[in-house]
């Protein structure tokens, strides 16, 4: 009690009585929030006539200042001021400060581009972004693909070729691998000779006896293996048919499987079902020349390339 | 009609005017000179010249655009960041060393806003003149006088406030042609906020806020007084001998020893007996003084009067003293002036002064605090200087690229890739060769680079990548990545790298 007393003696009222003795306190906010206030009415009037503020019409008011920049075709562009306007304007500064590098690249040959330290460093960089952006999605980040889905770009197998000109021809026009189905024309026995054939050539543990049935059946005009795979079953680059013989494995996924049996297995599959799925798109519409560039000489030391 | 009831209380204080008086003595003297040796430093290092091959010659310049820190012959680029580190601990246990041993000797001597404030008040001293002056100047109302001093005042802070924000940027640029370009309006938008922004904050901190910002805003003078002992030195005032049983008591003017030293000095030239008889004189006095019970403190305020935060130092140790000594020059001259012995108020601990029998004062390091302070100080000095020292002519990193971590090759073989990136630190171009130990022969691949030449100052890349068998791979955990560079063999460096093989992951 004692203290409402103290309070009451020092603190103002409002200076009106209810009720005969009914008082409102008057504590005034500090003056230096009340100034405080004040400047942020004056900071919020700047921003309206600076900045795009209040809806109008169907558009809004946009304010006074503009965004100006150069886009890539050398055009100067001015936008009211907004968030899309500034990346823009972001977008073709960096454009254009990587302009002379694409150009340099543009004017070089592969091979120089390879022993340019400095083109090296500005193909590291700017060939890791395109990737990421356009490539990453399928052959994964480090290029490394999935099995069974997508080919690893990092091993030393190119399915097309992987010297400069054939990467290059890879990216622009895409790919599409295809093997036909053969459970439709080859019996399950057949199939699994086949399969045998196949772990031999990269030295997977396999049936003898049916692999050997096997080889005779890859040769023959039944299966007729040998067609896009070769007599030599390493495959033919010009169509892009896979090699057999190696250790890589991009669509029967051999290495996941831990026994002889279960390698067979995968490789079966395949044989049985064909592949239809192998699909590159191409990205010469979407990629400029430069960049298509850049790209290739990056994916060639992913691999290192042919 | 009711009305307010009372005067309403204010929620802030209002800010009390200080006057500091001018004083001489030790204190003063030390302060006098960490101030000009400061300034002389802060104020025209960044004139100071310095022959460089690939760089502006300026002795200390941070190049923040090309990323790096020239200080002397000394090249700092951002990897050497462990350095700011070290030398933001050292400050660290600097400090907190020194207050342990003698209080608060960083806000009183050392600190800028301590600094800025001293010659803030030299200047308005100048001006307005000594403390009553000023008081008296500050009472009158407005007129010519008053408009010339203040406002001149006004006007050499702000241009010593300028002044101080422009030194501040120039470190960042060459210096003349910084100073060139800001006058004709060409230099960067950065130069001229960061000048605006330091001359508005001097001027306020040092001119209009000063010990507010040590008392309201500073949050290093309140930890440290964490960091006091009983044992730590301090400005404290002898209230056992200033007190005495009844009290400090004014010396009555026209009595006693003032009197008795107006007549010693008047009898000039004196023998020696009688300046013995003049010195005694003041004794005499204080004995007087004891029998009546009355302390050694006359109370002539001095020490107020000369205090820049303005407090009593008598009232006892607290928060708002930033332990700058001038109170103690203060008093001694008093003491002096009546013959009584000095050191009424002085350096002393809490500890000496609660003491029965109190010694000298001294400096107590031999406390666990104290050694373990002084020990992590020499221990990271000496890192830092063997860092420094030891520094190499290039950085190297080798990043293992793990996307993927291994590639199976057609025949069986297992890759690793690998990044190495070298940033010249030196002041020449220079060639680095690579090469590779712990591994057969050929298994390295360098592509198009099996030497690498880089600018000053930049990093080249270079992708590496290692073939092995796998019968070899399975064995192979670690090898070692050379560096080379061409012409110094001594400064090859050697780094221990990872080799990944399926089976390896496998484990």
């Amino acid at each position: 009690m004692s203290e409402q007393k103290l309070q009451s003696q020092t603190v103002q009222t409002t200076g009106h009585a209810w009720d005969g003795d009914l008082q409102e306190y008057n504590n005034p906010l500090p003056v230096w929030w009340v100034y405080t206030f004040y400047v942020t009415v004056v900071f919020a009037l700047v921003y309206w006539t600076i900045y795009p503020s209040w809806p109008f019409g169907k558009g809004w008011i946009g304010g006074l200042s503009n965004i100006t920049y150069v886009n890539s075709n050398g055009e100067t562009k001015t936008h009211s001021w907004n968030t899309r306007a500034l990346l823009l304007e972001d977008m073709n500064r960096a454009a254009i400060a990587q302009k002379p590098y694409f150009d340099k690249v543009a004017a070089m040959s592969y091979a120089q581009v390879a022993k340019d330290p400095d083109m090296n460093g500005f193909i590291l960089s700017a060939g890791k972004a395109l990737f990421s952006d356009n490539c990453a999605p399928c052959h994964q980040a480090g290029g490394q693909g999935v099995v069974g889905f997508f080919p690893n770009l990092t091993d030393d197998d190119w399915l097309y070729g992987g010297s400069f000109d054939k990467i290059h021809e890879t990216i622009t026009g895409g790919r599409h691998g295809y093997m036909p189905t053969f459970s439709e024309v080859l019996s399950p026995e057949q199939i699994d000779q086949l399969a045998n054939y196949v772990a031999s050539l990269s030295g997977i543990g396999h049936d003898a006896t049916r692999a050997a049935a096997g080889n005779a059946l890859f040769h023959s005009e039944t299966a007729a293996c040998y067609y896009c795979h070769g007599a030599d079953a390493k495959g033919r680059k010009e169509i892009g048919s896979a090699n057999l013989t190696d250790n890589i494995w991009l669509w029967a996924n051999v290495p996941a499987a831990s026994s002889a049996e279960g390698k067979v297995a995968a490789i079966r599959s395949v044989i049985a079902s064909g592949l239809n799925k192998g699909v590159m798109p191409a990205w010469a519409g979407r990629l400029s020349p430069e960049q298509i560039k850049v790209l290739t000489v990056y994916v060639h030391e992913l691999g290192g390339g042919q | 009609m009711q009305t307010g009831l009372e005067e309403q209380l204010g929620l802030y204080q209002k800010r009390i005017p200080i006057f500091t008086r001018s004083v001489k003595g030790r204190f003063r003297r030390f302060k006098t000179t960490v101030l000009l040796l400061a300034y002389a430093i802060y104020f025209l290092l960044p004139w100071l010249p310095w022959s460089r091959l690939d760089a502006p010659s300026q002795a200390v310049l941070f190049d923040l655009p090309g990323r790096r820190f020239l200080i002397f012959g000394l090249t700092v680029y951002p990897q050497d960041v462990v350095w700011l580190a070290l030398l933001l601990f050292i400050a660290a246990i600097l400090l907190f060393f020194v207050t342990g041993l003698v209080g608060r000797a960083f806000c009183g001597y050392f600190c800028f806003q301590t600094l800025w404030t001293d010659f803030f008040i030299w200047i308005e001293h100048k001006i307005q003149g000594e403390r009553p002056a000023r008081v008296r100047l500050y009472r009158q109302p407005w007129n010519r006088e008053k408009l010339l001093k203040v406002g001149g005042t006004h006007a050499l802070w702000v241009l010593a406030s300028f002044w101080t924000g422009m030194t501040f940027v120039i470190y960042y640029a060459y210096a003349p042609q910084l100073v060139l370009d800001f006058f004709t309006g060409q230099a960067a938008a950065a130069a001229y906020i960061t000048v605006s922004i330091l001359t508005i904050s001097t001027y306020a901190a040092a001119g209009l806020m000063r010990e507010q910002i040590c008392t309201y805003v500073c949050p290093y003078g309140r930890f440290q007084s964490v960091m006091y002992e009983p044992e730590t030195l301090a400005v404290h005032y002898d209230a056992r001998r200033g007190e005495g049983a009844h009290g400090r008591a004014t010396v009555r003017a026209g009595r006693g020893i003032v009197v008795e030293r107006r007549r010693a000095e008047s009898a000039e030239p004196v023998a020696v007996d009688r300046r013995q008889a003049s010195l005694s004189a003041g004794e005499r006095a204080l004995a007087e003084r004891h029998e009546k019970g009355l302390g050694d403190c006359v109370d002539c305020g001095l020490c107020v009067q000369v205090c820049p935060t303005g407090i009593d130092i008598r009232d006892g140790l607290q928060y708002k003293c930033i332990s700058c000594g001038l109170c103690i020059d203060a008093c001694n001259t008093i003491m002096d002036s009546f013959g009584f012995p000095r050191g009424l108020i002085r350096y002393d601990s809490e500890k000496n002064l609660a003491a029965p029998e109190p010694t000298a004062p001294r400096v107590e390091w031999k406390r666990l605090k104290t050694i373990g302070y002084g020990a992590a100080l020499i221990l990271m000095s000496a890192y830092l200087a063997y860092s420094i020292g030891t520094r190499g002519s290039y950085d190297r990193a080798v990043n293992q690229i793990r996307q993927p971590l291994y590639v199976v090759l057609s025949n069986g073989d297992i890759r690793n890739r690998y990044q190495v990136r070298i940033t010249n630190k030196a002041a020449q171009d220079q060639t680095y060769e690579i090469s590779a130990s712990g591994i057969p022969a050929g298994a390295l691949d360098l592509g198009s680079f099996r030497e690498i030449t880089i600018k000053p100052g930049h990093s080249g890349l270079v992708q590496a990548s290692v073939r092995l068998a796998p019968e070899l791979a399975e064995h192979t955990h670690h090898f070692e990545l050379l560096i080379t560079p061409k012409g110094k063999p001594g400064e090859a460096r050697s780094e221990t790298v990872r080799f990944d093989s399926p089976k390896e992951a496998h484990d």
